[in-house]
């Protein structure tokens, strides 16, 4: 499976990532070196293996149906690159 | 011996007796900061007020006699990627740069409780991705041991400050090795703790099947010492373990008897540095020396290790990092008007596409870049069901291996610290740092590293341990019985 710019450069907006002329390049380059490295997994036959996506036995960890405190709106929002009285602002939409 | 080369253990117990203060301790690490880091580089933010202020008050606290907590005055380092209400989280990226946390990591919080002195922020690759410290946004941090090669990493900035004593304890986080190798390159302990053991609430995610949080000491009582603190189960986290919590600081110093650890054939192939197998043999004989049995293990895909780990921590990391977004909090580009939207982009894709553009770093991207497309349509069955699948044919080598035998020894990297700039401009290369220790995290054991010797060119050497999951207790005692029978652990770098 070769990697070409224009795979790396639609997986960029899939990234939300605006990437230069000289950075598409190189990532071209990287990315079908480490993509190549990782394909010796096809060596392995894992036909009868069930994927592992977690260590621990555990599922559905579920909490009390209980009101908490939280964090206030002004803590939450004082990170804001920008906001206004009750909201995050963010270029217009629609 | 000055008080700062002393271990936290004897510390406590210089604190406690009134033999010495918090504030004269706090003080001392921070002439030794104000001394030696302009050459080290190993923090971010150094907290030089708050920790006197925090000193002043557990002193006072303690002289009115006042219960305190298992750390009372003990000055403590702590990764930049670990949130702490009030002072600056950067990860080591420009796209945190001023991010200021509303509220505490549970470890963070844990420290607090146990009456630590937060001394500073150590640096890091950024976001935890790299082996060098050298993706870090911020500066590059030099090995006490040689200022010219690089400490390891992710959290090679905590690796340097302990190797440094510029404090006796710091936290790391370990995703594919990021304590385990710093520690072993700065010739200091690092111990990963098993997936679940330590809280991750408030460590900024990695990978959250990987990641966790760890002791970074000088020495393996510290290490007990500081697990005992961190360990336990929270409510906050709904993959922390609700498993027992071991007494490690009471036990630490307690030998094993009948201890039968195994050694993994696949480790010692063409890759590994010829002193490094020469230390790490001299390990096994101490062991051996001690009354263990050494067994041979074969783990046959431990090799495939890297492979899988650089599809599924890529694929996670994706996830995780979008929430840097430009919106929330962090670093921002407004799309100007002299940069026309192009038509296909509202203008909210295209702040988001500039501001992480402008906010990421090179490796960052790349993972992000690597993750996405392996989780993309048509390719996700190829790259990321594939991982996993080896991910359990890898923690079944570690459930046959842990029937046979306690605990596995073997070498923590390939190759002492190398010189910087080394290795950045090759990634595969600097993945390949990882080799030894990313199995633990798909697997979700526990791994510790120990210094075990110096090359000739006086660089450490690390070994390292591996238990199966929730045997710290195990791995701790066994790492003091190597620490007690050497004196690897009290050398320290002329620098």
């Amino acid at each position: 499976m070769a990697l070409t710019r224009d795979d790396v450069e639609k997986v960029s907006l899939l990234a939300r990532l605006q990437l230069t002329d000289d950075e598409l390049n190189s990532m071209t380059e990287h990315l079908s070196q480490i993509i190549q490295y990782v394909n010796q997994l096809d060596e392995i036959n894992t036909d009868d293996v069930a994927p592992l996506a977690h260590t621990l036995d555990i599922t559905n960890v579920l909490a009390d149906d209980v009101a908490q405190d939280c964090l206030s709106r002004e803590a939450a929002l004082q990170n804001a690159p920008q906001r206004d009285e009750e909201c995050f602002r963010v270029p217009a939409v629609l | 011996m000055s008080i700062i080369s002393k271990s936290a253990t004897q510390q406590r117990e210089m604190l406690r007796t009134g033999e010495l203060t918090s504030v004269e301790l706090t003080t001392a690490y921070l002439e030794q900061i104000k001394l030696r880091e302009s050459a080290v580089k190993a923090f971010v933010y150094l907290d030089e007020q708050r920790a006197l202020d925090t000193a002043q008050q557990i002193d006072v606290r303690r002289a009115a006699g006042e219960p305190l907590g298992d750390l009372a005055g003990i000055p403590v380092a702590v990764k930049d990627n670990l949130c702490t209400q009030g002072v600056p989280t950067t990860c080591a990226s420009k796209i945190l740069n001023g991010f200021v946390p509303p509220y505490d990591a549970t470890v963070v919080a844990k420290l607090k409780t146990a009456d630590a002195v937060l001394i500073g922020r150590t640096n890091m690759d950024e976001f935890a991705m790299g082996s060098s410290t050298e993706n870090s946004a911020i500066q590059v941090t030099n090995n006490p041991w040689d200022l010219e090669c690089i400490p390891g990493g992710s959290s090679g900035g905590s690796a340097a400050c302990i190797a440094a004593e510029f404090a006796p304890l710091a936290l790391g986080s370990d995703t594919g090795g990021s304590i385990r190798q710093p520690a072993a390159l700065c010739g200091i302990v690092g111990l990963k703790p098993s997936y679940g053991r330590v809280s991750r609430y408030g460590l900024v995610a990695f990978a959250s099947s990987l990641d966790q949080i760890g002791p970074m000491t000088s020495n393996v009582e510290d290490a007990a010492l500081l697990l005992q603190v961190l360990a336990g189960h929270d409510s906050h986290d709904s993959t922390s373990a609700n498993v027992k919590v071991d007494s490690y600081v009471e036990n630490v110093t307690q030998p094993l008897s009948d201890l039968t650890l195994g050694v993994v054939d696949e480790h010692y192939g063409e890759g590994l540095d010829k002193e490094i197998k020469a230390s790490i043999k001299e390990a096994i004989e101490v062991y051996e020396s001690l009354g263990a049995t050494i067994k041979h293990i074969e783990m046959p895909h431990a090799s495939y290790g890297i492979a899988t780990y650089y599809i599924i921590a890529p694929c996670e990391a994706s996830s995780n990092l979008a929430r840097f977004d430009g919106a929330h909090y962090g670093y921002r580009t407004e799309p100007s008007s002299v940069d026309q939207t192009p038509e296909s982009e509202d203008a909210l894709t295209r702040m988001y596409r500039l501001s992480r553009a402008a906010g990421f770093g090179d490796e960052v991207k790349r993972r992000i870049m690597l993750g996405t497309y392996a989780l993309s349509e048509g390719y996700y069955d190829a790259f990321y069901l594939k991982a996993l699948k080896v991910r359990r044919l890898i923690r079944q080598d570690y459930d046959n291996a842990f029937k046979a035998v306690d605990l596995l020894i073997g070498p923590v990297t390939a190759r002492s610290a190398f010189k910087q700039g080394e290795k950045t401009s090759d990634p595969l290369a600097m993945y390949m740092e990882d080799l030894f220790t990313v199995t633990a995290n798909l697997s979700g054991v526990a791994g510790i590293s120990l210094p075990c010797g110096l090359t000739a060119t006086g660089l450490p050497i690390g070994v390292q341990l591996q238990s199966a999951p929730f045997q710290e207790d195990k791995l701790l005692r066994a790492a003091y019985m190597f620490q007690d029978a050497t004196d690897w652990h009290q050398r320290r770098p002329d620098f």
